[in-house]
């Protein structure tokens, strides 16, 4: 089991094979949760050449599964690192989710075939990826969301950032709903908003429903060249009322950072003390789709660039709602750029269900008050209960 | 009540003469009329054509004399190439519509007004909610060109609706049309030898197919469906993957830039390049098309995409990039990668 979990660890940095990530997650059973591959894919010209293979593949993995009909298939099944150096084992290796179906006695060698039969998959991907964008046969929702960029280049190039170099702890990913509409309503921080790529991550990677994070973002991000459209792409859209309602009708998982740029650009002294929830605009949004309300505590993004100055008549030229100064940035320039290394949790908590509230709440300015209030509570205290439990900032 | 005597106007240009032509040949309309300044290529079948401008208040005889019951806008232009200058488009758009509200409003017989207006007079603008509502107030109005025109011909028909509430009035908003015989702005900006884009910006686009834009106009004309609709096909492309789609090179400008080009183009006479098509062209428009299913009750058969593709193919673009040398290519990597794979194994 140890070995299998390695190679996925080797399988999750490899871009475009998510399939395998899928399967590995999953034990087995990959491709059951891509509706974007399906749906993108209407020529299907990939698959001729994986069409074949379906032939040449019993014959091969009942020999590597030790009955020892071939010779050198029985050494790869005793000895994993031969067939991890030999490409031509990779063959009967393709089978490692349905192996692990089988229950395939050869833990060793089963490590050791997915690795090859990955990178001739992983290739495969690539092709089929190229192909999807450049001939244009990808969807993008309305919103301008495109999930087959997000999961074939935005993920896999976040995910190393998530697992190696923040170290993310997520928790709490049960109240997380599988399905339908709910609102995450999270804390924010860190003078760039690293932590809502970060949340969307673990609701990506580590849900089992693998779901995609709609966020919620403010127009200046829509008004900035290059960022305006990989925004939409990455599943962005504008936080106003109406896209955010029509977003939690239609069932998707929405995420908002209701301090907006107060919580994201505020001072490192005043780090972990969460701003005012704007105008209570998103429990409105989440009483009138009828949604619960998710809140979650992102704890050690403060650190990433802590903001010990704020340039703001050179922001105030630039239309920007602030320009931080950190200890690095801008005296190291695009090096400034890198944040620190800071260990993070993030904790979803309890769902505050809506759906017991009339039609009108919505439109309820004390109702909407007070629940505005209990979630800046719930969070606020997670955030302080988070902060004791963390050993040191970076560890 | 069902129309009996139709007058359009716009007959000289593609959709127009659609509307007109099936018109005619629906045996339940007693006489289709059509107005415009320029005769049509076209042959409009039993459609009387009156060269008349919309312009004059001799229209307000025409519909006098011929007991018009139903009157179709479809004049309101946008483009000032077509139209003679950007003067000439204005005043034909405005003081057109302001000539046949008026006309309207005197002639009695007059029942039911239908009006094709567009999206554009929703702006874009990155402050704008991702999809448009019939109801959604716009950011930043149009300041220009034929959006504006388009937003003062809404409020001319609005305050015409307020005067004679007894007239059925359909306001349609169209987005951008394109289609085998369509001639739309972008159309011809998809059709440039090189597809200039903004450096930066990947705008969502919408896109109509004629036959539904037709459709929709004569489901207007024939049942009585007062309000204002969004017409749409179904959900989006950005402008890059339409471009790759349709196997076009196409070459980011800078947003300062690409306004000084899209006048050389114009006044080469390429396209029409206006600046809230460079709005657009950063920024994106979509909007949400509910209440034409659900009130209005048509669902356009083409999807964005579907038309799009359509036209690419009815138009016979110069593919400079083609999809099945890709696909070749593909395969191709992935059998030799087979074959090593198959060559390696004992």
């Amino acid at each position: 089991m140890a070995n299998r979990d390695e190679s996925r660890g080797d399988a999750q940095i490899i871009p475009l094979n998510s399939e395998q990530r899928a399967a590995a997650a999953d034990g087995g059973e990959p491709a059951s949760r891509r509706p974007a591959d399906q749906g993108v894919r209407p020529l299907n010209g990939v698959r001729p050449p994986r069409a074949k293979r379906p032939t040449s593949r019993p014959a091969r993995s009942t020999a590597s599964n030790g009955t020892a009909s071939n010779g050198t298939a029985g050494a790869g099944a005793e000895d994993g690192t031969a067939s991890n150096v030999r490409a031509a084992d990779g063959r009967g290796g393709r089978r490692a989710g349905s192996g692990a179906e089988h229950g395939a006695p050869a833990p060793e060698s089963e490590s050791g075939f997915a690795e090859s039969g990955d990178l001739e998959t992983a290739l495969a991907g690539v092709l089929a990826f190229l192909r999807r964008r450049i001939t244009g046969d990808y969807v993008v929702d309305e919103h301008g969301f495109d999930p087959d960029l997000t999961e074939h280049v935005i993920a896999p190039l976040l995910r190393p950032v998530y697992r190696d170099y923040f170290r993310v702890e997520t928790r709490g990913l049960e109240n997380v709903p599988d399905v339908g509409g709910a609102l995450v309503v999270a804390n924010h921080s860190g003078t760039l908003p690293v932590d809502a790529l970060m949340m969307a991550m673990a609701i990506l990677d580590h849900h089992p429903a693998h779901r995609n994070l709609r966020m919620l973002a403010a127009d200046l991000v829509f008004a900035v060249p290059f960022l305006a459209p990989l925004a939409r792409k990455i599943g962005n859209t504008l936080a106003c009322q109406a896209d955010a309602e029509r977003l939690l009708t239609a069932g998707h998982l929405v995420g908002v950072w209701p301090e907006g740029f107060k919580g994201v650009g505020k001072p490192f002294n005043e780090r972990y003390t969460l701003q005012r929830f704007g105008r209570g605009g998103f429990v409105s949004a989440a009483l009138r789709a009828g949604v619960p309300i998710i809140p979650c505590t992102v704890v050690g993004a403060e650190e990433i660039y802590p903001m010990i100055g704020n340039a703001k008549s050179l922001a105030r030229l630039l239309g920007l709602p602030y320009l931080p100064i950190t200890p690095t940035f801008p005296w190291l320039g695009l090096l400034g750029l890198i944040p620190l290394p800071s260990k993070w949790i993030i904790e979803f908590g309890e769902p505050v269900p809506t759906d017991s509230y009339p039609a009108e709440a919505a439109d309820d300015p004390m109702l909407v008050f007070e629940l505005t209030d209990r979630i800046r509570e719930t969070i606020q205290h997670t955030l302080y209960s988070l902060l004791m439990q963390r050993r040191s900032v970076f560890f | 009540m069902r129309p009996r005597r139709v007058l359009v106007t716009g007959v000289a240009r593609p959709l127009g003469a659609q509307v007109a032509t099936a018109l005619a040949a629906d045996p339940e309309i007693e006489a289709v009329v059509g107005v415009d300044t320029a005769a049509p290529d076209a042959d409009l079948g039993r459609t009387r054509f009156v060269r008349a401008d919309i312009r004059h208040p001799l229209i307000a005889k025409v519909i006098s004399t011929a007991e018009i019951d139903t009157v179709l806008h479809l004049n309101v232009i946008a483009t000032p190439l077509g139209a003679g200058g950007r003067a000439a488009m204005k005043e034909i758009n405005v003081i057109g519509t302001m000539q046949l509200l008026a006309a309207c409003q005197k002639a009695r017989s007059v029942t039911r007004l239908v009006v094709k207006s567009t999206t554009s007079i929703y702006g874009s603008s990155p402050r704008d909610p991702a999809l448009f509502t019939e109801d959604t107030e716009p950011r930043a109005l149009p300041t220009g060109g034929y959006a504006k025109d388009a937003v003062e011909v809404e409020g001319y028909v609005r305050g015409f609706s307020r005067r004679r509430p007894d007239i059925a009035v359909t306001v349609l908003r169209f987005t951008n049309i394109l289609g085998p015989q369509a001639d739309s702005p972008l159309a011809r900006y998809l059709d440039l030898p090189v597809v200039p884009t903004v450096l930066g910006f990947d705008p969502r686009i919408q896109l109509l197919h004629s036959d539904d834009a037709l459709a929709v106009l004569l489901r207007a004309t024939r049942d009585e469906h007062a309000g204002t609709f969004n017409v749409a096909g179904d959900g989006v492309l950005l402008l890059s993957q339409a471009i790759r789609r349709a196997g076009r090179p196409f070459l980011p400008v800078p947003f300062p830039a690409i306004g000084a080009l899209g006048g050389v183009a114009r006044r080469l006479r390429l396209v029409d390049f206006s600046a809230e098509q460079l709005d657009l062209l950063a920024h994106g428009r979509a909007v949400d098309t509910a209440r034409l299913k659900t009130v209005f009750g048509y669902r356009p058969q083409y999807s964005t995409v579907e038309t799009f593709d359509n036209f690419v193919r009815y138009r016979d673009l110069r593919f400079t990039l083609d999809h099945e040398l890709v696909s070749r290519i593909e395969h191709g990597l992935l059998g030799s990668l087979d074959r090593r794979w198959l060559m390696d194994s004992p």
